[in-house]
C-alpha cells in the first residue's frame, strides 16, 4: 500500500517536471516559425535551448522507464492501446533531436529549411498530443479487462481531448516564449515578450474551459470535494499563472518563465492527484481500470527503485541544476555551437 | 503477416539501426577523453584540435543515438505487451535504473562539454568528458543486464502469473551480463579505434595535418590492439558460459546436429536444416568444441536433435554470424597489431594507410553479427526457457496498424541514415578547420 502510493506520488512528479521542463523547448519550437525569418535569429534560437532539450527529454524516458518497473501492467496496457499517437510521438520527437545537431552542420537554405520543419513538427506534435493523451486519460480509455482496447485515434480526438491538447501547446508556447525573453535580448527579447502576453490570455481562457470542462467530462474533481486540502494544488497552479502577468509586467526577466514552469508542474498535478488511485481509468468497464493496487511491482523491487530514486534523483537535480546556471547566459550572436 | 512476425522486424529495424550509432559513441568517447587528457597535462594544442574534430563527429553520430533509443524504451510496452505485464517486476527496473543513473548524466553533460569550451575551467571540461565516459558505459551495462537476463533468467520466482523479482543481486551479477559488458565495450572500442585509424591514415595519405594526425593514429593504433585482444579473449569465455546456460545457441552456432563426446570443430560446414544434418564437413580439430564449452577433450556436448524441433533457433544464421565475427576478430588483432608495430613511421606505409580506411565498415558488421548472434540464437525464446516469442506480443495491436509503424521506421531511419552518414564521412574528410 505505502510503497504503492509513494510510486504513484513519484510517477506524477516525473511527468510534472517534464511537461515543466521540456515544455519551453516544444514551445519554443512550435512558436520558431513564427518568430523569425532570419537565420541568425534561428540560430540564437536553437542555441537558447541547445545545452538542455535532451536533459529534458530524458525525464519522458524516465517517467516511461518508471512506468514500466513501478506498474508494468499500465505500462503494458496503456503504451499498446495507444500505439498509433504514442508513436507518431516518438517520430516527432526523432525529428526534433536531429534537427539541433544537423541543422547548422551544412551550408545551404533548402537544408536548413527542411531541419526547421522538422524542428516544428517536432515540437507542435507532442506538444498538442501530450494534451490530447492525458485528457483522454482523465476522460477514461476504452479498454476491456483482458487489456484490448476498443477505440482509434480519431476517437481520442474528442472535445475535450483536444481543449486538452490546445491547453497543452498554449501553455508551452507560452513557456517557450518566456524562456526566449529571458535567454536573449533586444528586437528578438521583446518581440517574445509581446508574444507571451498575448498568449498568456489565452491560457488563461484555456485552463477556464479544461478545469470547468474537467468537472462533467471526468471524475477528477471527486478526490477534490472528498479530500479538501488537495485544492492547494489548483490553487498554486492559478496563482502562478496570475504572477507570470504581474511579473511580466513588471518587466522581469526571469521570474516570469519560473512562475509558468510552476503552474505547468502543479497543473499536471492537479490532473494526476485527481486520478489517485487509478493510473489509467477504463471508459467501458470500471472494474478493468488500472490502478496502483492491481498494476503494481511487488513490493521488493518498489523499495529498490525508491532507494535507487533516493540515492540518483537528488544528484541528478544537482547537476542538472548546476548546469541550468552555468548556461543561463543571455545567447548572443558570439557564442553560437548550433 | 502476423502481429508478430511483424512486431519482430520492427524491433529488429529499431535495433539494428541504434546499434549502427551506439558503438562508435561508446568507443569515441574513450579517445576524446583520452586526447583531451593528453592536452591538459602537455598544453599540445594538437591534443585539443583533435579531441575538438573528433568531437565533431562523436556529436553527428551522438544524435542518433539518442532519437532511436526512445523509440526502444517504449516499443516494450507498444508491441510487446504481453512480455512487459510478464517480466516488467525484474526488467522494468533495469531500464528506470538506466534512465536515472546514466542518461541524465550523459546527455548533461555532452551538452557541459560542448558548450563548456570557453565557460569552464581547463580541468572542470575535462572532467565533463570523463563523466560522459562513465555515464555512456553505465548505460551500456544496465542494459545489457536487461538484456542478459532475457538470455538467461536469474534472481526471480514465477508467482502471480509473472516472473517477480527475488534476488536483485542475483540479476545485476548474472555472469552473461559482465560477459556481454566486457565483451561489447570493447567491441565498441575496435570499432572507434578503426575509424580513427582510417580517417587519420587518409589525411596523412593527403598530406594534411600530416603531425596532427600522427599523433592521433599513435594513440589510436595501441588503444586499438589492446580493445581487439580483450574482445576474443572474452569472446571465448562468452562462449563458455553460452555453453552452459544456452545449449540449444551452443549446438546452433557449432552446427552440431548430433550429442557427441568429444565433439570436433570443423574448419569448414555448412549446415542443412532440413535434413537435420551438415551438407559437408571438413578440417576436423578433434574434441575441439568440448574443449571451448567444458574445458575438457571428452565432454559430452547436446547435439540440436536433442531438443524438439520448435525448441531450435534458426541455425543457419546463428552459425554464419558465429563463424563470421570470430574470423573477423582475428583479423582485427592483426591489422591492429601491424598497425601498432608501425605506429610511429605510418606515413612510409601508404598502402597499408589504404586497408586501413577501406576496413571501417568490417567492425560495424562484426558488431551487427554479434547481436544476430545473441538474439537469433535465443529464439524461439523471448525470455530463455521462460517465454516465447509468440505469447510476448500486444494483444491489442493488429498489422495493418503494425504494418504502418514498420513502413515509418524504414522509411525514417533510411533517411536518417542517410544523412547522418553523409555528415560523419563528409566531416571526417573535411578535416579541422584551422
Ligand atoms: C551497450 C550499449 C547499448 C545497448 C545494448 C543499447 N543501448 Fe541504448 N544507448 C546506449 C547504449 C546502448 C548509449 C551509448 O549509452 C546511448 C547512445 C546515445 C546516448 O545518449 O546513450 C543510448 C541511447 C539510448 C536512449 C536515449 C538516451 C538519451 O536521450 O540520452 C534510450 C532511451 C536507449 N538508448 C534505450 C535502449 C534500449 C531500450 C535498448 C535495448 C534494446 C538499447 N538502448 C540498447
Ligand atoms: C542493441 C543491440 C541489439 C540488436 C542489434 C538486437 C537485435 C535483435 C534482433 C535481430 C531481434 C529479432 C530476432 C528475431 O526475431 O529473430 C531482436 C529481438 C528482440 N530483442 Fe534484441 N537486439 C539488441 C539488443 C537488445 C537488448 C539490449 C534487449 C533488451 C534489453 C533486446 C531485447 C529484444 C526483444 C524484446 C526482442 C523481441 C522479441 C524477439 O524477437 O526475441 N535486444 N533483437
Ligand atoms: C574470437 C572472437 C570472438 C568470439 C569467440 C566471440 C564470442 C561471442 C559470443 C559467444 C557471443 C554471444 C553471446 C550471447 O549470445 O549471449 C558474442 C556476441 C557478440 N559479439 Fe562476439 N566474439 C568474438 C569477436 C567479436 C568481435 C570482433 C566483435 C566486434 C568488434 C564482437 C561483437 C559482439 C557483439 C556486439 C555481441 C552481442 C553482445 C553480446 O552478446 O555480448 N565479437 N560474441
Amino acid at each position: 500500500m505505502f510503497w504503492q502510493v509513494i510510486w504513484f506520488i513519484l510517477w506524477g512528479v516525473l511527468w510534472a517536471v517534464y511537461f515543466m521542463l521540456d515544455g519551453f523547448d516544444l514551445g519554443l519550437g512550435t512558436l520558431m516559425p513564427f518568430l523569425s525569418k532570419e537565420d541568425t535569429e534561428r540560430r540564437i534560437l536553437y542555441n537558447a535551448m541547445g545545452p538542455f532539450w535532451d536533459g529534458n527529454e530524458v525525464w519522458l524516458i524516465t517517467a516511461g522507464g518508471a512506468t514500466f518497473a513501478a506498474f508494468p501492467k499500465t505500462y503494458a496496457v496503456m503504451f499498446s492501446s495507444l500505439y498509433s499517437p504514442l508513436l507518431l510521438i516518438l517520430f516527432a520527437l526523432i525529428l526534433r533531436g536531429v534537427a539541433f545537431e544537423y541543422r547548422s552542420k551544412l551550408e545551404g537554405d533548402g537544408w536548413k529549411k527542411i531541419w526547421d520543419c522538422c524542428l516544428f513538427i517536432g515540437s507542435f506534435l507532442p506538444a498538442l498530443l501530450f494534451g490530447v493523451a492525458f485528457a483522454n486519460i482523465f476522460e477514461g480509455i476504452p479498454f476491456d479487462k483482458a487489456g484490448m482496447y476498443h477505440g482509434n485515434i480519431l476517437k481520442l480526438l474528442n472535445p475535450y481531448g483536444l481543449v486538452g491538447g490546445i491547453f497543452f501547446l498554449l501553455i508551452f508556447m507560452m513557456h517557450g516564449s518566456l524562456w526566449l525573453r529571458f535567454k536573449t535580448e533586444g528586437e528578438l527579447s521583446e518581440k517574445a515578450k509581446s508574444i507571451a502576453n498575448k498568449l498568456w490570455v489565452l491560457v488563461l481562457v484555456f485552463a477556464l474551459i479544461f478545469l470547468i470542462y474537467s468537472k462533467f467530462a471526468t471524475k477528477l474533481w471527486d478526490n477534490y470535494f472528498n479530500h479538501p486540502f488537495l485544492f492547494i494544488l489548483p490553487l498554486i497552479a492559478v496563482v502562478s499563472l496570475i504572477l507570470v502577468k504581474v511579473y511580466l509586467s513588471k518587466d522581469e526577466k526571469f521570474k516570469p518563465w519560473l512562475f509558468s514552469a510552476l503552474t505547468i508542474f502543479f497543473a499536471t498535478y492537479w490532473g494526476v492527484a485527481g486520478l489517485f488511485p487509478d493510473l489509467f481509468p477504463s471508459s467501458i468497464d470500471p472494474s478493468a481500470s488500472l490502478t496502483i493496487y492491481n498494476s503494481s511491482s511487488t513490493k521488493l523491487t518498489l523499495i529498490i527503485m525508491t532507494v535507487v530514486a533516493l540515492i540518483f534523483v537528488p544528484v541528478v537535480i544537482g547537476y542538472q541544476f548546476w548546469a541550468y546556471k552555468k548556461f543561463s547566459h543571455v545567447v548572443t550572436k558570439e557564442d553560437l555551437e548550433y | 503477416m502476423s502481429v508478430t512476425l511483424l512486431s519482430r522486424l520492427q524491433f529488429a529495424i529499431a535495433t539494428y539501426f541504434h546499434f549502427l550509432f551506439v558503438p562508435l559513441t561508446l568507443g569515441l568517447v574513450w579517445l576524446l577523453a583520452i586526447y583531451e587528457t593528453k592536452y591538459v597535462k602537455t598544453g599540445d594544442e594538437d591534443y585539443k584540435k583533435l579531441a575538438k574534430f573528433w568531437g565533431k563527429i562523436f556529436l553527428i553520430n551522438f544524435a542518433i543515438g539518442i532519437v532511436t533509443g526512445i523509440t526502444l524504451e517504449f516499443q516494450f510496452g507498444t508491441n510487446w505487451a504481453k512480455y512487459s505485464e510478464y517480466v516488467g517486476d525484474v526488467f522494468g527496473s533495469l531500464l528506470a535504473i538506466e534512465a536515472t543513473a546514466a542518461f541524465f548524466l550523459e546527455s548533461t553533460f555532452v551538452a557541459v562539454w560542448l558548450f563548456g569550451w570557453e565557460k569552464l575551467s581547463k580541468k572542470a571540461h575535462l572532467v565533463s568528458i570523463w563523466l560522459v565516459v562513465l555515464a555512456s558505459n553505465l548505460s551500456g551495462l544496465w542494459i545489457l543486464i536487461a538484456n542478459a537476463w532475457m538470455q538467461h533468467p536469474v534472481g526471480y520466482v514465477i508467482k502471480n502469473g509473472r516472473a517477480e523479482m527475488s534476488n536483485f543481486a542475483a540479476v545485476v551479477f548474472n555472469p552473461i551480463a559482465w560477459l556481454k559488458f566486457l565483451h561489447t565495450i570493447p567491441a565498441s572500442m575496435t570499432l572507434a579505434g578503426f575509424f580513427v585509424m582510417g580517417f587519420s591514415g587518409y589525411h596523412i595519405l593527403k598530406k594534411n595535418n600530416v603531425e596532427l594526425f600522427k599523433k592521433a593514429f599513435r594513440i589510436a593504433a595501441t588503444f586499438t590492439l589492446i580493445a581487439a585482444l580483450i574482445v576474443v579473449i572474452v569472446g571465448h569465455e562468452h562462449a563458455a558460459e553460452v555453453s552452459k546456460v544456452q545449449p540449444t545457441k551452443l549446438a546452433a552456432m557449432e552446427s552440431l546436429w548430433n550429442t557427441q563426446k568429444s565433439a570436433p570443430m570443423y574448419l569448414f560446414l555448412w549446415p542443412d536444416a532440413k535434413n537435420e544434418k551438415n551438407s559437408f564437413e571438413i578440417l576436423p580439430i578433434p574434441g575441439a568444441l568440448s574443449f571451448l564449452a567444458y574445458q575438457s577433450f571428452s565432454a559430452e556436448v547436446k547435439g540440436l536433435k536433442a531438443f524438439p524441433k520448435e525448441d531450435r533457433p534458426p541455425v543457419l544464421p546463428t552459425f554464419l554470424s558465429f563463424r563470421l565475427m570470430v574470423g573477423l576478430g582475428f583479423l582485427f588483432i592483426l591489422l591492429a597489431f601491424i598497425a601498432f608495430l608501425k605506429r610511429d613511421k605510418i606515413e612510409e606505409y601508404p598502402k597499408f594507410l589504404k586497408i586501413l580506411l577501406y576496413v571501417i565498415p568490417l567492425p560495424y558488421l562484426a558488431i551487427e553479427l554479434g547481436w544476430t548472434l545473441a538474439e537469433v540464437g535465443r529464439q524461439p525464446w523471448i525470455v530463455y526457457g521462460l517465454m516465447k516469442v509468440k505469447n510476448a506480443v500486444s494483444p491489442t495491436i493488429t498489422s495493418s496498424q503494425v504494418l504502418v509503424s514498420v513502413i515509418a521506421f524504414t522509411v525514417v531511419y533510411t533517411l536518417l541514415g542517410i544523412a547522418a552518414f553523409y555528415l560523419i564521412i563528409k566531416t571526417a574528410k573535411e578535416g579541422p578547420k584551422n
